[in-house]
């Protein structure tokens, strides 16, 4: 699915990512963990196409192509999603409208006739179900209005609606009540297929109390310093990154 | 609905101005230049009655004591009048009974801006009277709409057959020295269109006026007037267009509305004159004189405008509020990209009891565009419980353009009450990028949230002219944002 070598990135000259190296196969789930300022926003930045962030050495590879030469759009409608940490208001876009162009513009791509009003106000019924999503916010401008815990969702919403081959969240737990992460939790768990991945970026263990990672990945300035399974999450989560930060420190001074 | 809409919206490929071309017509044109002589030759060719050849000549000479405007935040270069022509029309044939009757060359150039003149292939629900240059062609639906006692013609045919309504009105709301461009206007006007809709008639079909300039060096000068009797209802609209040419061309319109008690105006226009090239060469200077007055008790006009052409763009659509009850709107859209200027807005006087206005101004800018909303609410020392909301929003793309707000208040009377909102946007490039993360285009990111941002006033629109309108902010904002 995905295949990330070595690599580097930087923000305005100042270098964020030092060396990254993974690999996320169908159907696994990958969770990235790390202290803020490691670079766990910057990656997934990097996957979904941002502009401001530069590329400086190392590939990526997404169902055998170069990733980093393709468009923001273009990589979105290649099944790449991204749930944002801080989702973007636009006043005056319904989500009803904005979803509908989406939904056109990836069908459109993969070779289909655009879906008519009827089957699209349909499929958006049956996943506002899926996420338990408030009907009411269908009607409002993108994100406009919306509380914290009703963005976050809101992703989940789109994510459900646009079916993606890989989807990054990004931080989705951060702000959100217990009810609330467990909607968004089941949302992850009912969208997994053999055929997806996931890759959850979290500050904190709790989410993955919910949504069971395959591989548990610990980011720390710019560099993955540790791979494991669902259990390491638990270590950390008991230890504290600064039980990272001193094995890395000891690792250096042996 | 929805799928015209997709659809017509994906048909826009080109941000080029797609009614750009010139059509060959023959046309009979006076030499250029502006004095009284010019005057007398305008009213002689129309074979005017005296009576209005002296509203001409008093307004010429009021005009040569009249110097322009300098208020407006706008750069205009100088005009010289001399070097304009002030009357083009194509030549007349004989006999004009039907369609058929109609310079093929003329009926081409209107299908080709989609407003065919046979009543058959019309947008069921719309009478059109067409303007070419300085002279009214055609008006559809004329003999349907008369069964119901409603005048639709050309003011020409008006002056002629209806002298005495023309007579009462005519300057009645915008007086002959009312402005610079008003005054002129009043001195030179050529043709444009006349309504009249009887007591306690609702008006079955939008009405329509659909302006074309098309000659060189000739300015623009329609005049329009719209009674709606006690108790009637109307809606009006306007479309505007003209060939891309390298040199500036003169528009300076007036449009009259009277509405008596409990009549309901609807006015929208749709303004797509040339807007000049990349560079700022060319395009239309667009200087408007529209005032409605709210003369009768519990009488309403409402002014919508999606103004996207024109180089520059000088016009306040006003209402006086004179009935008590009676109630004023605005609605604009104005778009300013690359060079354009426009410095647009209303004033809303209120003089009746209990008068209530709206006013909702967004402008949009891009490239090096200029976009000032300038707007009047004034409430007189009698307009007791008078009302105001203003609310006046700008959105800017890029950092080359300027927004400008220009409100004024005076208020004489405690009673009143009057709000005002203001808000400067830009498109954020999160915004942009969110939309592409969803695999939306930037292009197509642009106009999902510029319509958003003006569906408010869009929503105003009558609906083929809402589509209209989606389109024709599309395509005035491409290429804006790279």
């Amino acid at each position: 699915m995905l295949i990330i070598n070595n690599l580097k990135a930087s923000i305005e000259g100042k270098s964020i990512l030092k060396g990254i190296s993974l690999e996320v196969k169908p159907g696994e789930i990958h969770a990235i963990m790390g202290p803020n300022g490691s670079g766990k926003s910057t990656l997934a930045a990097v996957l979904a196409g941002r502009e401001f962030v530069e590329v400086t050495e190392g590939t990526v590879t997404y169902l055998g192509k170069n990733l980093l030469e393709m468009s923001a759009e273009d990589r979105a409608k290649e099944g790449i999603f991204l749930g944002f940490q801080y989702p973007i208001e636009i006043p005056g876009v319904s989500m009803v409208n904005f979803m509908k162009t989406a939904v056109n513009e990836h069908r459109k791509h993969k070779g289909l006739d655009p879906l008519s009003a009827s089957d699209f106000l349909k499929m958006m019924r049956d996943k506002k179900e899926l996420v338990e999503i408030d009907s009411k916010l269908a009607n409002r401008s993108v994100n406009e209005g919306f509380s914290g815990g009703e963005k976050k969702k809101n992703e989940i919403f789109q994510m459900a609606m646009l079916e993606p081959k890989l989807a990054i969240l990004d931080e989705t737990d951060s702000g959100l009540d217990i009810d609330a992460l467990r909607i968004v939790a089941n949302g992850v768990n009912k969208l997994k297929r053999p055929d997806n991945s996931f890759i959850v970026i979290t500050h904190y263990q709790r989410l993955l109390d919910y949504v069971i990672p395959d591989v548990v990945h610990v980011l720390y300035d710019g560099k993955i310093v540790k791979t494991a399974g669902k259990e390491l999450a638990l270590e950390l989560e008991e230890k504290g990154y600064d039980w990272i930060k001193k094995e890395i420190e000891n690792n250096l001074v042996a | 609905m929805e799928k015209d809409q997709d659809k017509i919206l994906n048909d826009v490929t080109t941000g080029e101005y797609k009614y750009g071309f010139y059509s060959d017509i023959e046309m009979d044109r006076i030499p250029k230049g502006l004095s009284e002589e010019v005057v007398r030759l305008i009213s002689g060719k129309k074979n005017e009655p005296e009576w209005l050849l002296d509203f001409r000549l008093k307004s010429y000479r009021h005009w040569l004591t009249m110097k322009m405007p300098t208020w407006p935040n706008l750069k205009i270069p100088p005009i010289n009048y001399q070097e304009i022509i002030f009357y083009a029309a194509p030549k007349e044939r004989k006999n004009l009974k039907s369609v058929d009757d109609i310079d093929p060359e003329l009926k081409k150039t209107f299908d080709k801006l989609g407003i065919p003149l046979e009543e058959q292939k019309h947008l069921s629900g719309v009478a059109v009277d067409a303007v070419i240059d300085s002279v009214s062609i055609k008006t559809t639906f004329k003999e349907t709409l008369a069964e119901m006692g409603i005048i639709f013609c050309s003011f020409s045919d008006a002056v002629k057959e209806y002298p005495d309504l023309v007579k009462r009105y005519m300057g009645s709301v915008v007086p002959y020295t009312d402005n610079f461009f008003a005054t002129l206007n009043s001195a030179v006007f050529s043709d444009g269109s006349f309504c009249y809709i009887p007591k306690g008639v609702r008006c079955p079909m939008e009405l329509s006026t659909y302006f074309r300039i098309n000659s060189a060096n000739t300015g623009q000068f329609e005049r329009t007037l719209l009674i709606a009797d006690e108790e009637s209802y109307v809606s009006y609209l306007e479309g505007c267009t003209a060939p891309s040419r390298d040199e500036n061309q003169l528009h300076a319109a007036i449009v009259e509305i009277v509405a008596e008690k409990n009549a309901e105006v609807k006015y929208s226009t749709v303004q797509n004159w040339y807007p000049g090239d990349r560079e700022g060469k060319g395009g239309v200077f667009n200087f408007v004189t529209k005032r409605g007055m709210c003369k009768g008790e519990n009488s309403k006009i409402s002014w919508t405008q999606i103004e996207t052409g024109s180089a520059i763009t000088w016009k306040y659509p006003s209402c006086i509020l004179r009935g008590d009850n009676s109630t004023g709107e605005f609605y604009s859209v104005a778009v300013t990209n690359n060079y354009q200027q426009a410095d647009t807005g209303t004033k809303m006087t209120h003089i009746g009891k209990n008068t209530k206005s709206t006013i909702v101004s967004k402008g949009i800018t891009a490239g090096h565009g200029q976009n000032s909303y300038r707007g009047l609410v004034k409430v007189l020392k009698n307009a007791t419980n008078a009302r105001n909301y203003s609310q006046c929003d700008s959105l800017l793309l890029g950092d080359k353009c300027g927004a400008h707000t220009f409100p004024y208040l005076e208020v004489d009377n405690q009673t009143a009450i009057v709000e005002h909102e203001a808000t400067t946007s830009k498109i954020g490039e999160d915004q942009i990028f969110y939309c592409n993360q969803r695999g939306i285009s930037t292009e197509d990111a642009i106009g999902l949230i510029v319509n958003g941002y003006a569906r408010e006033v869009i929503n105003k629109l009558p609906m083929e002219f809402a589509v209209e309108a989606q389109k024709l902010l599309q395509i005035s904002l491409e290429g804006s944002v790279g």
